[in-house]
């Protein structure tokens, strides 16, 4: 199992949990196992082309996917997949 | 030292505040006549250097013009009214030396300039700084010299505004349009109760000066385009953005990688924080980062979500401690790394970002862009509908 880190614009979609378990072997399967449980998440995570959303950042770990293997990314029992879209709130 | 009491009792005495109304009047010329060590550790604004041994050497390039008003100073007095006896006989016709010297000048409360630039009071106030290694005296006149733009005076800005003045910064520019807020007041510790219906960057201003008079405010009562940006960073060492919409972030990133200005990045939601050190060229920029915004519903505003005040607070501080490091030189500035901050975990965690080789801002082949391009994007239109 990986535990998946849910940024806070994402967390009403998940039950307002921070992070969740899900069980895969690599990011994608993650992913969709995050979409299966909270079905909300998917189209703000993946494009109808079944991609990455460009907006939004996943690291396995400390690492960006997109410089690893992307969503063909392998993990590790215990590792952490931070999922990441910008903010700008500061000045209000 | 011998005193020649024949000479002495010729020259014209003045006692030391008479001196500074003079020198404040303008069109004084002002001598130092005492060594270079002691010149150094404390001497008047606007004196000049010419040590005893080498006032008929040096006078007439300190003071060039006989008929014009000299002062003379030593340490308690008794130099410089030989030294102006000195002067007279070489045809100096307004020549007057103050009583005390710089000791009794000082003992008045009157400034000096002190070793490094700093004042005893700036001594005094930034002794915390200075007694560390790293920042010393140099460091701190680095500081007192430095000019930081702030985007906001805001939920970060007011708290980073607040710590770089107390810190020294020099020069603090504020860009904001807004007025101060009731529910502002939450987290935006720079303004007050009394300040409601202010502007921010004047309400800000009144806390910064209140809390160090060696900063300059500068209030840039207005929203940041591609028409004003690249005039307004020009004038600015150190960028720290605290700006509340994506087309201003982008904005600011194009223009600041163009200036080669590093820019301190932070931004704020409920619990959430995250901040980076963009330094054009040796990371990552904001392009590289984050290369398109989100869509509205996922780029909420503090306004309609509501933030903890704590937390903006521990943001901007995080923002100044950076700010402070690259003006500084020393540490590790947040580059090619983000933080994450979870306020209700108490959580911190690190991620890399990398350079984008294909960014079309830093990267290899990123093109040149007018200012009219600067912050746009290829779906700008559309975003900004949505």
């Amino acid at each position: 199992m990986a535990t998946i880190r849910i940024p806070p614009v994402l967390r009403p979609k998940t039950g307002g949990e921070p992070q969740v378990e899900a069980a895969g072997s690599d990011v994608g399967e993650v992913l969709r196992a995050l979409t299966a449980e909270h079905p909300d998440t998917e189209s703000q995570l993946f494009g109808e082309d079944g991609e990455l959303n460009r907006y939004v950042n996943v690291y396995l770990n400390d690492e960006d996917v997109r410089v690893l293997d992307g969503l063909e990314t392998a993990v590790k029992d215990g590792d952490t997949v931070v999922i990441l879209p910008a903010m700008a709130g500061g000045r209000a | 030292m011998a005193i020649d009491t024949e000479r002495v009792q010729t020259i014209e005495e003045i006692e030391p505040f008479e001196a500074a109304e003079e020198i404040d009047g303008g069109d004084v010329v002002l001598i130092d006549t005492r060594e270079p060590h002691e010149y150094q550790e404390a001497h008047l604004e606007g004196g000049k250097l010419v040590p005893p041994g080498l006032l008929a050497d040096e006078i007439a390039t300190a003071a060039p013009d006989k008929s014009a008003r000299t002062i003379l100073y030593c340490r308690s007095g008794n130099r410089s009214a030989i030294a102006a006896a000195q002067l007279q006989q070489l045809g100096y016709e307004n020549v007057a030396s103050m009583s005390g010297g710089i000791v009794q000048w000082q003992e008045q409360g009157l400034p000096v300039v002190a070793a490094h630039g700093m004042t005893p009071e700036q001594r005094e106030r930034y002794s915390r700084h200075t007694l560390l290694p790293e920042v010393g005296v140099d460091g701190q006149v680095k500081l007192l010299n430095s000019k930081v733009l702030l985007l906001g005076a805001g939920g970060l800005g007011a708290p980073t505004a607040l710590y770089l003045a107390a810190a020294g910064v020099g020069t603090i520019g504020l860009v904001d349009d807004d007025v101060v807020d009731a529910s502002n007041l939450q987290r935006q510790v720079i303004h007050n109760t009394e300040r409601i219906g202010e502007p921010k960057t004047a309400s800000a201003r009144k806390t910064i000066e209140a809390l160090n008079p060696d900063v300059d405010v500068v209030e840039h009562n207005c929203r940041l385009d591609s028409s004003n940006i690249v005039e307004l960073l020009e004038q600015y060492d150190v960028i720290v953005d605290g700006a509340d919409n994506f087309p201003t972030r982008y904005l600011l990133n194009d223009a600041s990688v163009r200036l080669r200005k590093p820019v301190v990045s932070a931004s704020i939601l409920s619990f959430d924080g995250q901040i980076s050190t963009f330094v054009p060229y040796e990371g990552p920029c904001y392009r590289c980062l984050y290369p398109t915004p989100p869509p509205a519903e996922l780029a909420p505003s503090c306004s309609a979500n509501g933030v903890l005040g704590a937390m903006a607070g521990t943001m901007g501080l995080l923002q100044a401690n950076e700010v402070l490091k690259l003006v500084l030189g020393i540490g590790e500035p947040l580059i090619g790394r983000l933080l994450l901050f979870e306020a209700l975990g108490t959580r911190f965690t690190e991620l890399k970002v990398r350079r984008d080789p294909e960014c079309p801002i830093c990267g290899e082949n990123a093109p040149e862009i007018p200012d009219s391009e600067l912050g746009k994007f290829p779906d700008y239109e559309l975003f900004c509908a949505g």
